[in-house]
C-alpha cells in the first residue's frame, strides 16, 4: 500500500486510541475548562474583598468598633479573646489587630508587612480613623480601569491554553509511545516494512486533530463564557498554537525516547515539565522571579509559547512580531524530534 | 477445492526457480556472559515447515529474532530468500510474516483495525476479510482486542503474520499456553498454510506440535543444535521399538539397580523420573517378561506397567538428562 495509507492508518488507531481512553479525554478536555471555571470564579470580583480586621479589647475599643465599621473596605470581626486574634492573624483569616492605645493616643496596628493584604488594611484603616475624626485624608481623582483584557482571568487564560498544550503534547506522545514499546508492539512494527519516519510523524499528526478540537473548545468557553478577548486574527492564533503543538510533541517523543516503561517514563516527563509550570509565567508573571533568571526562563518553551498567545490574544499582534518566540518553539522542537529519533529505542 | 484453500490459506506458493527459503550459517549471538546461541546452522526448504524444539533459554526466540531481522547475529550469516539483511531489508520484510513471542496488541483498538493497520504496511497482501477468515475470526471483526480470549488473541496474531501472503511465515511459539482446543485450531491454520505451499519456521516445547507440524525438525539446547532430521528419524536414533515404564510398590525405591536392568536382554538405556524407571528398550515382549521374572524373583510387586512408542520426548531426554518443559 502507499505511505499514505500506512501514515493514515498510524494516524487513525492513534486517534481511536486516545478517544477510548476516558481518562485522557477528561485531562486534555475537560479539565482545563473546570481550571478555568473555578479560577474564573475566584477572580470574579470586580473590586477586592474587605480587609477583616478585630479589635483588642481595651478602653476605647467600642469606639475603634464603631469608626473601622463605618468603612465600606473593612469588616470588623468579634472575637472572644486576645489569644484567637493572634491567632486568626497568623493564619491570615484576618488582615490585621487594632488595639487602643491607653490614654487616647493613637492605635496600635498589628499587620503581616510581608502580605499585600496586610498593606490595604493598613491604608484602610488610616483613612477611616480619618474619617472618623472628621478630617478625612485628601484623595486623587480615580479612574476605574475596567477594560476587557486586564482582568486576572485574562492574563490566566492564555497560560492555560500555553499549559494544556504542553501537558497534552506530552502525556499523549509519551503514553503511547511507552505503552507501545512495552507491549512489544514497537518490535513488531518492526517486522515489517512500516517506515519509520510514518511511525513518527502519526503521532504529530494525531496531535494537529486535537489540536484543533482542543482549541476550538477550550478558546470558545474561554471567549464565550469567560469573555476572554481575542484581539489577534485567528491565523496567529491557530500558527502559534500548532507550533505549540508540535513543540511539546516532538519534546514528548525525546523525554521518552528511551524509557523501557510506563512508570519511567511518567515520571521522566514531570520531570521535564514541572520547572515550565512553575516558572514560565502560566498563573503569575515570571517577571516575579529575580531578574538574572528571566533570560534563562525566557528560553523555556513553555514561556515563549504563553508570551506569544498573551500578545496575539490580549494584544492583537501579528504573527511577525512573534519571531523570537516562534523560533525558540521551532528550535527545541525540531532539535527534540531530531535527536529522539536517532536515539530512540525500538526494543 | 485445492482452488478455495489456495484462496483462504494467505500464502504464496514457492517460487519454482528458487535455493532454500532459509540458510543460516555459524550464527552466534551472546548477551554479556550468555551464548544464547552458540554456532547454529540450519537451512529450510521451499515449502516445508522446520520445528524448532528446545527447553526454555535454549536460544530458540534469540535464533528467529535473528532470521526475522529483529536482532544482530554477533557471527555467522542469514539469508533468507536469497537475500540478506544487509541489503535487502525492506524487501525481505515485505515477503516474511512473523508472529513474536511476547507482543501484544492495543486492548482498546478492534480486530479489524489490527489488521487493517498492518496491512497497510505492506505493498501487496490479503484482505482483511480474507484474512479474518484464515484464522477463524469473522465473527470477532468489531471486538476490542482486550475482550478476545487466549487463543484468540494468538489466532489474530498469526492473522496479522499473513496479511502480506508471506513466503516465509515464522511462528515462535504460537500455542504455549493454550488450551488443547486452542491448540488444534491454531494447527488446523498452520497446515492450511502448508497445504498451500508455504514455509513455516516453528518454535515450540510440545513434542506433539512438532510430531504433527514439522517435516524437519532441528532440536536445541544451549544454543546448540543437538539432533536434526524428520521427525522419524531423530526418533530412530535412539535404536528402540518401545519405551517402557513402570514402578515399584512404596518403600521398593531402587530395590533393582542399573545392572539388574541392562542384564535384561534387549535393554538400551534407563533413566529414572521419580517413583518410576524408563527403559528404552528393542524388544518389549522379552523385556517385560524378563521384568517380570527378576520382580517375582526379588519378591517385590509391580505398581505400574506402561509401554509406549518412543517419542521425540523419549529423544530429548535420552539427548540432554531433561525434560523439555518446566513442570
Ligand atoms: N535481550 C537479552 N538480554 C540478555 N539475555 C538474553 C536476552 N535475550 C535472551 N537472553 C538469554 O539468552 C538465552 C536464550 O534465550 P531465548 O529467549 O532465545 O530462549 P528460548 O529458547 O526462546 O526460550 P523460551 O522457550 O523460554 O522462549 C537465555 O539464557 C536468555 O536468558
Ligand atoms: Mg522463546
Amino acid at each position: 500500500m502507499s505511505r499514505l495509507a500506512e501514515l493514515r492508518e498510524l494516524t487513525r488507531v492513534r486517534v481511536y486510541a486516545f478517544l477510548r481512553e476516558p481518562e485522557a479525554v477528561f485531562w486534555v478536555f475537560v479539565f482545563p475548562l473546570v481550571l478555568a471555571v473555578v479560577l474564573g470564579l475566584a477572580f470574579r470580583s470586580a473590586r477586592p474583598a474587605p480587609s477583616l480586621v478585630a479589635v483588642a479589647p481595651g478602653e476605647g475599643s467600642a469606639a475603634l468598633v464603631e469608626a473601622l465599621g463605618a468603612s465600606d473596605g473593612l469588616e470588623v470581626e468579634p472575637f472572644q479573646t486576645e489569644d484567637a486574634m493572634r491567632v486568626a492573624l497568623r493564619r491570615g483569616a484576618i488582615d490585621a489587630i487594632v488595639e487602643p492605645a491607653p490614654g487616647g493616643g493613637e492605635p496600635i496596628l498589628h499587620i503581616d508587612t510581608t502580605r499585600t493584604e496586610g498593606e490595604t488594611a493598613r491604608l484602610r484603616i488610616v483613612e477611616a480613623l480619618a474619617a472618623a475624626r472628621g478630617a478625612p485624608l485628601p484623595e486623587p481623582v480615580v479612574r476605574e480601569q475596567t477594560e476587557k483584557g486586564s482582568r486576572y482571568i485574562d492574563f490566566l487564560f492564555p497560560g492555560l491554553i500555553g499549559m494544556n498544550l504542553m501537558g497534552t503534547g506530552m502525556w499523549g506522545i509519551g503514553f503511547a509511545l511507552a505503552d507501545t514499546r512495552q507491549k512489544k508492539l514497537l518490535r513488531r512494527m518492526l517486522v515489517t516494512p512500516m517506515r519509520r519516519g510514518s511511525f513518527f510523524l502519526s503521532f504529530m499528526l494525531s496531535r494537529l486533530v486535537f489540536l484543533t478540537l482542543e482549541l476550538a473548545i477550550v478558546a470558545g468557553f474561554g471567549a464565550w463564557v469567560l469573555g476572554v478577548p481575542f484581539r489577534g486574527t485567528l491565523v496567529a492564533f491557530a500558527l502559534v498554537s500548532t507550533l505549540g503543538a508540535l513543540t511539546f510533541a516532538g519534546l514528548g517523543v525525546l523525554t521518552v525516547s528511551r524509557a523501557r516503561t510506563i512508570e519511567g517514563a511518567s515520571g521522566l516527563m514531570n520531570f521535564v515539565m514541572m520547572p515550565m509550570w512553575l516558572a514560565s509565567g502560566v498563573f503569575f508573571s515570571y517577571e516575579r522571579f529575580p531578574d538574572v533568571t528571566i533570560p534563562f526562563i525566557k528560553l523555556l518553551p513553555l514561556t515563549a509559547l504563553n508570551d506569544a498567545l498573551r500578545n496575539v490574544m490580549l494584544d492583537g499582534a501579528s504573527v511577525v512580531g512573534q519571531g523570537r518566540e516562534l523560533l525558540i518553539l521551532a528550535v527545541w522542537g525540531a532539535v527534540s524530534f531530531l535527536v529522539a529519533v536517532r536515539i530512540f529505542r525500538w526494543e | 477445492m485445492g482452488q478455495a484453500v489456495d484462496n483462504l490459506s494467505g500464502v504464496a506458493p514457492p517460487l519454482l526457480d528458487a535455493g532454500p527459503a532459509v540458510r543460516v550459517r555459524g550464527l552466534v549471538k551472546r548477551f554479556g556472559e550468555v551464548t544464547a546461541v552458540a554456532g547454529v546452522d540450519f537451512e529450510v526448504h521451499r515449502g516445508t515447515c522446520l520445528g524448532l524444539l528446545g527447553p526454555n533459554g535454549a536460544g530458540k526466540t534469540t535464533t528467529v529474532e535473528m532470521l526475522e531481522g529483529l536482532t544482530e547475529p554477533d557471527e555467522g550469516e542469514v539469508e533468507i530468500l536469497g537475500l540478506t539483511w544487509r541489503r535487502d531489508a525492506r524487501e525481505i520484510r515485505e515477503r516474511i510474516g512473523a508472529q513474536l513471542q511476547e507482543s501484544k496488541f492495543p486492548d482498546k483498538l478492534r480486530v479489524r483495525e489490527v489488521l487493517r493497520l498492518f496491512r497497510s504496511f505492506f505493498r501487496d497482501g490479503a484482505d482483511i476479510d480474507e484474512a479474518l477468515e484464515t484464522v477463524g475470526l469473522a465473527e470477532k471483526r468489531d471486538a476490542y482486542v482486550k475482550t478476545l480470549s487466549g487463543g484468540q488473541k494468538q489466532r489474530l496474531s498469526i492473522g496479522v503474520a499473513l496479511l502480506n501472503n508471506p513466503e516465509i511465515v515464522f511462528l515462535d511459539e504460537p500455542t504455549t499456553g493454550l488450551d488443547p482446543q486452542a491448540r488444534r485450531r491454531v494447527w488446523e491454520i498452520v497446515e492450511r498454510v502448508k497445504a498451500a505451499g508455504g514455509t513455516v519456521l516453528l518454535t515450540t516445547h510440545y513434542m506433539e506440535e512438532a510430531e504433527r507440524l514439522a517435516d524437519d525438525l532441528i532440536i536445541m539446547d544451549h544454543g546448540r543444535v543437538i539432533a536434526r532430521g524428520t521427525p522419524a528419524a531423530i526418533i530412530a536414533t535412539l535404536n528402540a521399538e518401545s519405551v517402557v515404564q513402570f514402578s515399584l510398590g512404596a518403600g521398593a525405591g531402587r530395590a533393582l539397580t542399573e545392572e539388574d536392568l541392562l542384564a535384561l536382554d534387549g535393554v538400551n538405556a534407563i533413566r529414572r523420573e521419580g517413583a518410576s524407571v524408563v527403559l528404552t528398550v528393542r524388544h518389549a515382549h522379552e523385556v517385560i517378561s524378563g521384568l517380570f521374572a527378576l520382580i517375582e524373583a526379588r519378591g517385590l510387586a509391580l505398581e505400574d506397567l506402561r509401554t509406549h512408542r518412543p517419542t521425540l520426548e523419549d529423544v530429548f531426554v535420552s539427548l540432554t538428562g531433561k525434560s523439555l518443559r518446566d513442570e
